[in-house]
């Protein structure tokens, strides 16, 4: 049988058997793209609508990529083109683009639960592709798939997760998920981009960086959001990479064997400097690799599962 | 279902070494030899089989022809009815283009996987020929397609199943008729 989910909103439903089975499709997947004609026929005749209210580069990319791929059909539709700008609400748009029988919805949006509006307006599929501040399942998948082949297995593993924890999607998603697949997460950052309550996921929260990076298998860091810097919630970029920024120092710190990964993109020489991230430790572009793989599992596993429904 | 044991055994593991050496011979006879000659299994008893034909022709040919393996899964025709869980990776250790592929199975039924791996193959060159041998034909043919090489045909009944059971796979060696159909 396929997922026991039928949409991807976050990874707090999946079961370690749904990511199992999201990671294990994905290895499949990845050899696909490791060959000269990158395609295969899998959702031909399915119809995707990419919904991107808010901006995305790379993860848009790599969604439409996975969907040529699968041979699917693919609508791209953009906040400043599509009728939104008119005043027609989300759920009218909806509405209207499902009834053109479409097979899936792919959501960026900027306010949290947006996907899930869209799926009390459509019979089609969902899958989140970030909202918010609230989760990013996509990523945290590709996230799970790169520490997975590196390491052979994620049970047992100590990750760290380090950065601007309070606003940040990419972490909403991977702690779950990493806690789901038996490893353990650990929350580091400035005490103005904490957590407000790290009990509510059952993890540890500290500012200190240095005592952490011995101790765990893979350092993740997450972008700083230059962009939300306004309120300064931190005193400036320069205090902040020597508190978190990872140099070489810190990265002599690192056990042996021990990942780097971060989502992209890269502010070099805030939390990355030059030398870490084109070091061979830093994950950063298997990560982009993984990312098409595991977002055609996903499309697949869940357009491939339930199709009585509709 | 037909948990019991098989209604019949139709090849026991003498019967299936006969059968896959003589394929063996016949895979080199109408090639002209083995040079350009390269198996690919379709997972995961086509693969065993194949492996096993590699070893018969290198018995008699003296070299042994790359063996590859294919999951069809991403080319089934049936996506939307059922899917299965996709752990069995494609490998094709060598190029396709201008060789002879023998695409090897356990049992010819349907056709569809046979249509399936077709498409696979093609994604991956352009073969000068591609050839198949299976284990069993059971008939039953939905789609023009016929095997060029076959270990026995079993008539059989489409609420039967018919089993091809390997080594590797099952720890023996047999063909088997089983009641009841299996997905």
């Amino acid at each position: 049988m396929a997922l026991s989910v039928k949409h991807l909103l976050d990874t707090t439903s999946l079961t370690a058997d749904d990511i199992t089975q999201i990671l294990d499709t994905g290895r499949s997947f990845a050899e696909v793209n490791s060959r000269a004609i990158k395609k295969v026929p899998a959702l031909r005749g399915r119809t995707i609508v990419n919904l991107f209210l808010e901006p995305s580069t790379r993860t848009r990319s790599s969604f439409e990529l996975a969907e040529k791929r699968l041979s699917a059909d693919s609508l791209n539709m953009g906040g400043s083109t599509s009728s939104v700008v008119k005043g027609e609400s989300l759920a009218d748009t909806i509405q209207t683009i499902s009834a053109m029988n479409v097979d899936m919805f792919v959501c960026r949006a900027s306010l949290a639960g947006t996907p899930h509006l869209i799926t009390e307006n459509t019979d089609a599929v969902v899958i989140n592709a970030g909202d918010g501040k609230h989760q990013h399942p996509t990523q945290a998948m590709l996230d799970l798939y790169t520490i997975r082949e590196h390491f052979g297995r994620l049970d047992g593993l100590k990750v760290a997760i380090v950065g601007d924890l309070s606003h940040s999607r990419v972490a909403g998603s991977l702690v779950p998920a990493l806690k789901t697949m038996g490893a353990t997460p650990i929350l580091v950052g400035p005490p103005t981009f904490q957590v407000a309550d790290p009990a509510f996921w059952g993890v540890e929260q500290t500012a200190d960086l240095d005592a952490v990076i011995p101790e765990v298998d893979v350092v993740y860091l997450l972008r700083v959001q230059l962009e939300r810097m306004e309120g300064a919630a931190i005193p400036s970029k320069r205090e902040y990479n020597r508190l978190y920024g990872v140099d070489e120092r810190r990265r002599r710190l690192m056990r042996p064997g021990s990942i780097i990964c971060h989502p992209g993109p890269m502010n070099r020489g805030m939390e990355i400097m030059h030398e870490v991230a084109d070091s061979p430790q830093a994950k950063v572009l298997d990560q982009v690799t993984a990312g098409v793989a595991t977002r055609m599992a996903a499309m697949y596993l869940l357009l491939g599962g339930e199709s009585d429904a509709y | 279902m037909g948990a019991e044991g098989p209604k019949a055994q139709v090849m026991d593991e003498r019967d299936m070494e006969r059968t896959l050496t003589r394929i063996a011979h016949e895979i080199v006879e109408a090639n002209g030899g083995s040079g350009s000659v390269a198996m690919v299994g379709i997972v995961r008893r086509g693969s065993e089989i194949a492996e096993l034909l590699a070893d018969e022709i290198e018995s008699i040919e003296g070299t042994r022809p790359p063996v590859g393996s294919l999951d069809i899964s991403f080319y089934r025709d049936d996506v939307a009815r059922s899917i299965q869980p996709v752990l069995h990776a494609t490998d094709i250790p060598f190029a396709v283009d201008g060789r002879d592929i023998v695409l090897v199975d356990d049992v010819l039924y349907t056709g569809r996987t046979i249509r399936s791996a077709l498409d696979a193959i093609m994604d991956f060159g352009r073969p000068k020929t591609v050839q198949l041998a299976v284990v069993v034909d059971r008939g039953h043919r939905e789609l023009p397609i016929r095997a060029d090489y076959v270990g026995k045909n079993v008539p059989s009944s489409s609420e039967e199943d018919v089993r091809v059971c390997l080594g590797r796979t099952d720890g023996r060696m047999a063909v088997e008729i089983w009641e009841g159909k299996e997905a």
